[in-house]
């Protein structure tokens, strides 16, 4: 077994009452209802519920892909909800790494392509992003599909890419939601370890699943129903 | 990064292949019609402005009213060799020229045609040759006193006009009557003026069956004198001795310059028409560009959102959308180049070939070239600008989740 490293007590991501609230028609949709959570550095946090209780709205408010209808959200101490669009992308592009349930791969560009895109919107150099997306596919144990486009790949192959896309800027924040939602149970297991791997490498991962096996890869799951946070549980 | 953005966009176009061409047809039309057109209209102005520069700025022209190939004026309309006497006799004119220009039947052997033949006096012509450039390149000129003697145009020997050998020493019939060629023009280039019978005036006359008549007078000024206000004292004194009024003349006098002027106008007028149709069709192609464009935004809307969710800010969207429908502008304008030069030189061929004529030259300038691409690129671009600004703005969230 490899060694956790021990946990340090800086937080990177904190929630202090956020709320994110829809208008569908007449009714409000209270997809996110009062949430705080601290999550430090280097923490494996799990997040489970039924569907429809506010996961993926809770993920792409800390990921900066929306603004909370209410709350703040300190990334590295940095209220992101009063950034402005660029900045946002700005830390979106530096500090996060997504991976999706549907892979979101650009269809037309190769597995090497895909994992450079994150690296040209922040301006590396061609032979260094080059190098990197070569040496982070092979880490996924993809260094022999470089030249696939990814409907030349399998779901797994595909969900690895994706996974090494999400590290080509070297984030410190893994936001991933429902990664093997669409892959079988050995696929899923394989990407799950990854996310093993990289937790133990330091990285913060916040993940999104309805899989409990899955889930029971982090250090801590939080529970969400309508919203709010139903209960959190420890692992060790 | 604006390279690897051209990337990308390359990318995606290549992705829709078919689309993409479909796109392109819209502009590589319009830019096609754009440089053929544009090409010969510039090689028919260089050609025409060359020949008035070997004819000098100090001539002037003399016609009948009604413009048309010489010798096509009938009735009263005609200028006679008084008119050519009143002409030499003002002030300023150092030699006027009557020609006569006059269609008829030509044979060689059990071969006919029709021709034009052009009736001059042996001084006549040594003026003219020192401006036009005319030549003898073999043989003899005419000389005082030549009857029925020929000296034929460069098709005539060298060209296609008769099927048989013809050469020096030859007989032609013009008219019914027989005519010995004695001498051949050096090429001139154009199929009217190599196709001529330069016989002797009064003999022409004579054969065809005209009493006094001048097609065309081209008078010279003298140096001291300018051309303009001669060409004034003869359009006055000629208006005297045909008793007619001002306004009101029968015939037309122009200096070279003017002619030239007369010309270049009608001339950008209808190259300006042409290219306008040519433009709308630019218009249409561009609204293409856009409608492609519109629906690449849409179906790329999730791409659109895991771009700006890895860190593409709204300008590198937009800026990708934009290279992107620039980049239809531009492939589709270098296929309209290459399909316009080669529209241009194959009418340069067919009216080589066919008519005989170096009217249309397709005058490939850089400008024209440069110019086409440089215009297809940013219709392209502007085509693109209301697609990618909607792309830019998408929200990140509800490009993600867009299904
Ligand atoms: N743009 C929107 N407009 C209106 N309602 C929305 C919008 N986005 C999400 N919702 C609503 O918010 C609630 C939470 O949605 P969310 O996608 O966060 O659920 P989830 O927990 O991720 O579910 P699942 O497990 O099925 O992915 C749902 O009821 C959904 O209908
Ligand atoms: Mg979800």
């Amino acid at each position: 077994m490899v060694e956790r490293k021990k946990k340090t007590n800086n937080e990177i991501i904190r929630l202090k009452n956020v709320a994110k609230w829809y208008k569908a028609g007449d009714e409000i949709v209270k997809a996110v209802d009062g949430v705080d959570i601290v999550i430090n550095k280097g923490d494996f946090v799990a997040i489970v519920g039924p569907s429809g209780s506010g996961k993926s709205t809770a993920m792409n408010l800390v990921g900066a892909l929306d603004i909370a209808t209410k709350g703040d959200i300190f990334l590295d101490n940095i209220n992101i909800e009063k950034l402005h669009e660029s900045d946002l992308a700005q830390i979106r592009g530096r500090k996060i790494g997504f991976v999706f349930q549907t892979f979101n791969l650009i269809p037309t560009l190769t597995a090497l392509e895909n994992v450079t895109l994150p690296m040209i919107f922040q301006r590396v150099p061609y032979e260094e992003r080059v190098a990197r997306a070569k040496e982070l596919l092979t880490k996924v144990g993809l260094d022999h599909r470089l030249t696939h486009l990814p409907n030349m790949l399998s779901g797994g192959e595909r969900q690895r890419v994706a996974v090494a896309r999400a590290l080509a800027n070297d984030p410190e924040v893994i936001l991933a939601d429902e990664p093997t939602g669409n892959l079988d149970t050995k696929r899923g297991e394989e990407v799950a370890q990854m996310f093993n791997k990289l937790s133990d490498e330091g990285k913060t991962i916040i993940l999104v699943t309805h899989d409990m096996y899955v889930a029971k890869h982090a250090d801590r799951i939080y529970k969400l129903k309508d919203g709010k946070i139903e209960n959190k549980s420890g692992r060790k | 990064m604006l390279k690897d953005f051209f990337v990308l966009g390359l990318n995606n176009l290549k992705r829709r292949k078919l689309r993409s061409w479909l796109t392109m047809i819209g502009i590589f039309i319009g830019i096609a019609a754009v440089v053929s057109l544009m090409s010969l209209g510039q090689g028919l102005q260089d050609y025409i402005t060359d020949e008035f520069e070997k004819l000098g700025s100090d001539k002037i022209i003399i016609q009948p009213k009604g413009m048309g190939p010489p010798g096509s004026a009938g009735g009263s309309l005609i200028l006679t060799s008084k008119d050519l006497k009143v002409i030499e006799n003002v002030r300023g004119v150092e030699w006027a020229v009557g020609f006569l220009i006059k269609q008829g039947q030509a044979r060689v052997g059990d071969e006919s045609g029709i021709g034009f033949a052009s009736g001059l006096t042996p001084e006549d012509r040594r003026s003219l040759n020192e401006i036009q450039g005319w030549g003898i390149i073999d043989g003899r000129d005419l000389k005082k006193g030549d009857k029925f003697k020929v000296v034929v145009g460069y098709n005539h020997i060298y060209g296609d006009i008769w099927d048989k050998p013809v050469r020096i020493g030859s007989n032609i019939e013009i008219e019914g009557y027989d005519f010995k060629i004695v001498g051949v023009m050096g090429k001139i280039g154009n199929p009217i003026d190599d196709g001529l019978l330069h016989v002797d005036k009064d003999i022409l006359k004579e054969v065809l069956g005209v009493e006094d008549e001048e097609s065309q007078i081209m008078v010279k000024t003298s140096p001291s004198f300018d051309t303009e206000e001669v060409a004034e004292t003869i359009e006055r004194k000629l208006r005297k001795s045909r008793g007619e009024k001002e306004k009101q003349e029968t015939f037309n006098v122009q200096t070279s310059e003017q002619l030239l002027n007369t010309f270049q106008n009608i001339f950008a007028v209808v190259q300006g028409v042409l290219v306008g149709i040519a433009a709308i069709s630019l218009l249409v192609g561009g609204i293409g560009i856009m409608n492609t464009m519109y629906t690449s935004v849409v179906e790329r809307t999730k791409e659109i959102g895991t771009m700006k969710a890895i860190g593409a800010k709204n300008s590198h969207v937009l800026m990708l959308f934009l290279i992107e429908s620039g980049l239809l502008g531009l492939v589709g304008g270098l296929i309209g180049v290459g399909i316009g030069i080669g529209l241009a030189k194959g009418a340069e061929y067919i009216a080589g070939i066919y008519i005989g004529t170096p009217l249309l030259q397709a005058s490939m300038s850089p400008v024209i070239i440069i110019g086409a691409l440089i215009f297809s690129f940013v219709i392209g671009t502007l085509s693109g600008v209301l697609p990618a600004l909607q792309a830019s703005r998408l929200k990140p969230v509800d490009a993600l989740r867009y299904e």
